[in-house]
């Protein structure tokens, strides 16, 4: 009998050479399956054999795994350390199911959630996912049954449910995995939602940088339409703009307008998709819905985890990290572990200056602060994001400057135009930057000609010191902190002041810490 | 069929959707290469909307462009964690690689932020480039 090889045709893998792979296997007689990815990302392509793996695989290898004498095996993949260590719920099917398959769904405890919440109806359903604990996993930790009973209690009788699918952060991509790794599972959660807050529609806004999702998503959705009938749904493909990942810019998005965010209130809870109370969840959120349904599930759910944080949370090891991929745990994990233990460092095998947590607009983190344990209450309280739970490593060689003057000149670039102090905010913030690391005098602003005129008594006389222009900045920063309508605004003077505070030298010589009015 | 035949029979094929006018914008992309000036017009008049709203939509989201560039893309991802593993250093060979045959794109974020720095050439996705592989990658494109 043929020797049956297993790899995976997620997008990371194939673009490290898994089809490459997969048709040297074939061509050598083996019989080749596509599977999902196991989240090993430093290990794509992965070659699994009888549940043993081989790692990273090319197509030079091909003869000696087949024969069993490879130096790229690692032994049992269930019970790599990587894998073991693991709480795996949404996560549960990866590396072990063919996407596409409803057969292997089914037989991995598919649509049970979904057939229970058809059994103890709508409002059950609701009381099971507040009981559950469950909080937006898209970054803002919204409980999900508090929304849905909102949409649900909403008057109207045209609802929807509508999928951010729109992962725009740089160090993630587990939504893309669960796309294209486990479509049913994001399906079969849509469909609950619908459900339980009486939508007939739902729609996933998935981003156009990600093909290979879109098409899976497709492919799965014309398999299940008979499982979730009458309630239908349908990909709708963004178009490369940063601000949809925001659930009201979305829902501009997906109407066919500008990407532009919406002033809150109304909700979208009671005005969402055109017009009408929309439940709008993230990947991950949708995710978790199947499993807390299946009997005991939401039980389960609110065991793990600490404080308010219940549940697992899918944890992205990105950027400069040895062993970098997917991994889901309880929350309470600290990032020490996560980056030493689990992810083994940085891939260049220099120290760890800093880790970005949450997303481009997620604070950077020093070494010293490592033990602070992964916890929504916990990383607000130190000024920071968890975000969708990327996390991104950075070496010694990083110009934490530069990543600040970055994020700043991201949210220019990406802002939506709608309010002024992201607008306007982020464009003066580079060229904030620009001065303070300026050698120029004074660290580079002299009185302008406007400036110079006598009716402007209150301009500076002199060119303003470094120290003025960073009280300037810490200022603006405040400013779009408080000032700006959504996130993006919001959000930006987290990477820029974490950066200045904890890496002054970066800046330029002898900053002196600013004072800021919220600790910043 | 003309131009306009083939304008017509995008729109027809999704003037049912409710918001209808990205799946079209991308539909008209991918077959003239751009959304220009008879584009934004033909879909004003099919959604009852002005020429202005139109343009509005077409010129906010980075993936329209008015005008065709037949010349093949290379979009390198210049995201936080590309940045981390080294992608900035790797644009100035790109640069001279690419000359005006090819036109270099940055992209923020292609989702394999654990294998950077990552480029994507039409719907493939190339990881863990080093400054000879994505240079090859542009010459071959």
């Amino acid at each position: 009998m043929n020797t049956l090889v297993r790899i995976s045709d997620d997008a990371l893998a194939r673009a490290c050479g898994a089809d490459a792979l997969a048709a040297a296997f074939a061509q050598a007689g083996a019989m080749v399956e596509r599977v999902s990815s196991w989240g090993m990302h430093w290990l794509e392509p992965l070659v699994e054999i009888e549940g043993q793996g081989f790692g990273p695989a090319t197509v030079a290898d091909v003869p000696a795994i087949l024969q069993g004498s490879s130096v790229k095996a690692i032994g049992r993949i269930a019970d790599h350390p990587f894998i073991a260590g693991q709480q795996r719920l949404t996560f549960a099917r990866a590396g072990r199911t063919r996407p596409l398959s409803l057969e292997d769904y089914a037989a991995t405890g598919g649509w049970l959630g979904l057939e229970r919440a058809r059994a103890i109806g709508p409002a059950r359903v609701i009381a099971d996912v507040i009981a559950s604990g469950l909080r937006g996993r898209g970054g803002a930790g919204f409980p999900a049954g508090i929304k849905w009973q909102t949409v649900a209690n909403a008057p109207g009788t045209r609802k929807y449910v509508v999928c951010n699918a729109d992962e725009g952060d740089s160090g993630t991509f587990a939504d893309r995995m669960l796309m294209e790794g486990d479509p049913f599972a994001i399906i079969e959660g849509m469909a609950i939602a619908a459900h339980a807050v009486g939508a007939q529609h739902g729609y996933i806004y998935v981003r156009s940088e990600y093909p290979d999702a879109i098409r899976k998503l497709e492919a799965a959705i014309a398999l299940a339409a008979p499982v979730i009938a009458p309630f239908v749904m349908e990909v709708r493909a963004g178009a490369g703009a940063y601000v949809c990942g925001e659930e009201t810019a979305l829902l501009n998005s997906l109407e066919g307008k500008r990407g532009e965010v919406r002033a809150k209130p109304p909700l979208p809870a009671l005005e969402g998709l055109f017009g009408c109370p929309t439940a709008i969840n993230n990947v991950l959120t949708l995710t978790a819905v199947p499993h807390i349904l299946a009997e005991g599930g939401a039980e389960e759910y609110a065991r793990l985890g600490i404080d308010r944080s219940r549940g697992t949370k899918p944890i992205q090891l990105a950027g400069n990290i040895r062993h970098g991929g997917l991994y889901e745990t309880a929350f309470g994990i600290t990032l020490r572990e996560l980056v030493y233990d689990i992810g083994g460092g940085t891939a260049s095998g220099r120290p760890v200056k800093a880790v970005q947590v949450g997303g481009p607009l997620g604070a950077y983190i020093p070494p010293d602060q490592f033990d602070l344990p992964f916890d929504y209450e916990a990383y607000a309280a130190a000024d920071a994001l968890i975000g969708h739970g990327g996390i991104v490593v950075f070496d010694d060689t990083a110009d934490m400057a530069g990543m600040a003057r970055f994020a700043l000149q991201f949210c220019a670039a990406e802002s939506c135009g709608k309010c002024t102090p992201c607008r306007v905010g982020a464009v003066r913030g580079v060229e904030l930057i620009d001065r303070i690391r300026s050698e120029a005098t004074n660290g580079g602003r002299m009185r302008d000609a406007v400036e110079a005129l006598p009716q402007m008594h209150n301009a500076p006389r002199d060119g303003r010191s470094r120290a003025d222009q960073i009280a300037l900045l810490t200022d603006l920063c405040d400013t779009m902190k408080y000032g700006s309508l959504c996130a993006l605004g919001g959000f930006t003077p987290y990477p820029v002041m974490s950066a200045l505070r904890h890496w002054p030298d970066d800046f330029g010589h002898a900053v002196e810490q600013p004072e800021t009015a919220d600790g910043l | 069929m003309s131009r306009e035949e083939r304008l017509g029979a995008i729109i027809a094929r999704h003037a049912r959707r409710e918001g209808p006018m990205l799946p079209i914008l991308h539909d008209v992309q991918a077959e003239f290469g751009c959304v220009d000036d008879a584009a934004e017009r033909a879909i004003a008049s099919a959604l009852n909307l002005s020429r202005a709203e139109v343009h509005g939509v077409v010129s906010f989201y980075h993936d329209f462009r008015g005008k065709a560039d037949p010349r093949p893309e290379v979009q390198i991802c210049r995201a936080e964690a590309c940045k981390a593993r080294g992608v900035d250093a790797l644009i100035a060979q790109t640069q001279e690689a690419a000359g005006s045959r090819v036109r270099l794109a940055d992209v923020y974020c292609l989702g394999l932020c654990s294998v950077g720095p990552n480029a994507r050439i039409g719907d493939t996705l190339h990881a863990r480039l080093d400054a000879a592989a994505l240079k090859h990658l542009i010459e071959a494109a």
